[in-house]
């Protein structure tokens, strides 16, 4: 009978001690696991930010042709069109992130993977792609095609 | 006098008491009804896994990762290294029938409703072991890295990018990096010959375990007959196991031979994704999906809706033991039957309209 009184006190100390050993484990785990977290994730590279590049010859580009250029660590798309436009744009198709390529025979953009097409002013006309692709800036001095990001 | 196979024998059964576990087995019986051809296809798949790590081992020894030697060293496999277009085509081949055999386990597992209570984990452990056989395919499949294989790797990383919140966490960290590189090739490498690897032994295991612990579960509609056949495990059905695995490795050796498995161009990070892109057979009804679901749909991007409505469907898929209590109270419920059905047929259709597009 006289072992009753006792129970509180025991059960805060327990409780003390329960709090304890659960910190310090959470502790333990947290000191772990966030090296192990912290070294998956990829560090950033160091990118040297492209503002324009060479994209050949216009004396070389056909009418009615599209390259890929790589623009720093981004393809862009340089399209010639029928009636002698130069445009560029970025060839990631804002669907799931595959290359499009210029398709004659439609007069369009076009992305392989799931069918998306953009028109010849990078809008999305049909297809998932749910945004149009951005716009570069194209200038050409002498013979030389440059491309830069659209300020 | 003991044959030397006897004395072995004692010697080992002096230690670790082989007697209780040989009886074990010898009192083991498989259930004989109409529906017993469907409990080979587990056997059949583990055969399959056996020989994805045999082949695996193989290949991994003249196997490069990186950018610049992993397309070139699966070339040298099939031109220079002997036998090396027999064991790349194998392991490719295998990959493919591996999925469709579990395949054909599950779907038979779902509509005998074995999964049913006392067999909740079997099926569950089953379910991972599946999961990681796809995550299995995806990450092999980048490994030549050639062109499909590289716009695949694109697409199918892009896509868990759209998971709301840890999407894009979870993509840098598929990827290695912001985009597809040399990096995702290092990390897919990894998961592909030693965490799926790992991961799959455990559930095996357990699985494995269970069904010997539990014995094969039997339909329902045949557990009403008062009169059951049965066959003893050791030797009848093991036999009877063994001349299926026979079969199936005859099956690759056709396939493997008279039907090697491509290699194709080489990436090209600055290349446009070619025409007629695909993924898997196995991914093909999602791939089919994805291109109908259009773009923006009320305020939800398509793709979101996509990956969002075949996350739930494979949750709940994966969850059937705990949700059908009817089958573990011993009814019928035909309710999963159509679900069952609906999906297979879902699955038939959109595959082939994928390939045929």
């Amino acid at each position: 009978m006289n072992q009753i009184p006792e129970i509180p006190e025991n059960k805060s100390k327990r409780d003390f001690l329960q709090w304890v050993l659960a910190g310090g484990v959470t502790a333990f785990l947290g000191a772990v696991l966030y090296p192990i977290f912290a070294y998956l994730n990829p560090p950033k590279q160091a990118e040297v930010e492209v503002s324009s590049v060479k994209a050949g010859k216009l004396s070389e580009m056909e009418k009615e042709s599209g390259k890929i250029i790589k623009f720093g660590t981004k393809p862009v798309i340089l399209i010639r069109t029928a009636n002698d436009e130069l445009r560029a744009f970025s060839a990631t198709c804002t669907h799931l992130d595959c290359t499009v390529q210029f398709r004659k025979d439609f007069g369009m953009i076009w992305c392989a993977c799931h069918n998306g097409k953009y028109d010849l002013n990078g809008r999305n006309i049909s297809g998932p792609p749910p945004r149009p692709l951005d716009e570069f800036r194209v200038v050409i001095q002498g013979d030389e095609i440059l491309i830069s990001k659209k300020t | 006098m003991k044959t030397l196979l006897q004395r072995i024998y004692l010697w080992i059964d002096e230690r670790v008491e082989l007697q209780g576990l040989v009886e074990y087995m010898g009192k083991k019986y498989v259930p004989v009804h109409r529906h017993s051809i469907w409990y080979y296809f587990g056997g059949v798949s583990l055969f399959l896994f056996i020989i994805q790590v045999v082949t695996g081992i193989l290949l991994l020894l003249y196997y490069k990762s990186g950018e610049e030697l992993a397309f070139e060293s699966i070339n040298f496999i099939m031109s220079k290294v002997q036998f090396g277009w027999l064991i790349r085509s194998i392991h490719s081949w295998t990959a493919n029938l591996f999925i469709l055999s579990a395949m054909i386990h599950m779907f038979s597992v779902y509509f005998e409703k074995a999964y049913r209570k006392p067999r909740e984990i079997t099926w569950v452990t089953g379910m991972f072991m599946f999961f990681l056989a796809l995550g299995f395919g995806f990450s092999g499949y980048l490994l030549p890295w050639n062109e499909l294989a590289f716009f695949a790797t694109k697409v199918g990383t892009d896509i868990a990018g759209v998971v709301p919140i840890i999407g894009r966490p979870l993509m840098i960290f598929l990827r290695g990096g912001d985009e597809v590189t040399g990096a995702t090739l290092s990390r897919f490498f990894g998961f592909h010959v030693a965490v799926l690897p790992g991961l799959f032994t455990v559930f095996l295991s357990i699985h494995l375990l269970l069904v010997q612990r539990q014995g094969m579960s039997e339909p329902l509609d045949i557990k009403k007959e008062t009169e059951q056949k049965t066959m003893p495990f050791f030797p009848n059905f093991i036999l009877r196991d063994l001349t299926l695995w026979l079969l199936v490795l005859n099956l690759l050796a056709i396939l493997a031979v008279f039907f090697p498995w491509e290699l194709g161009k080489k990436a090209e990070a600055f290349a446009s994704a070619p025409a007629g892109i695909k993924p898997e057979w196995y991914f093909l009804y999602m791939f089919q999906t994805l291109k109908y679901i259009p773009g923006k749909l009320w305020f939800l991007d398509g793709e979101i809706l996509g990956v969002l409505l075949f996350g739930i469907a494979g949750f709940l898929w994966t969850m059937v033991p705990f949700w059908d209590r009817k089958s573990s109270r011993g009814e019928q419920n035909r309710f999963v039957n159509y679900i069952g059905l609906f999906i297979v047929i879902y699955i038939i259709i959109f595959t082939i309209i994928g390939w045929l597009a």
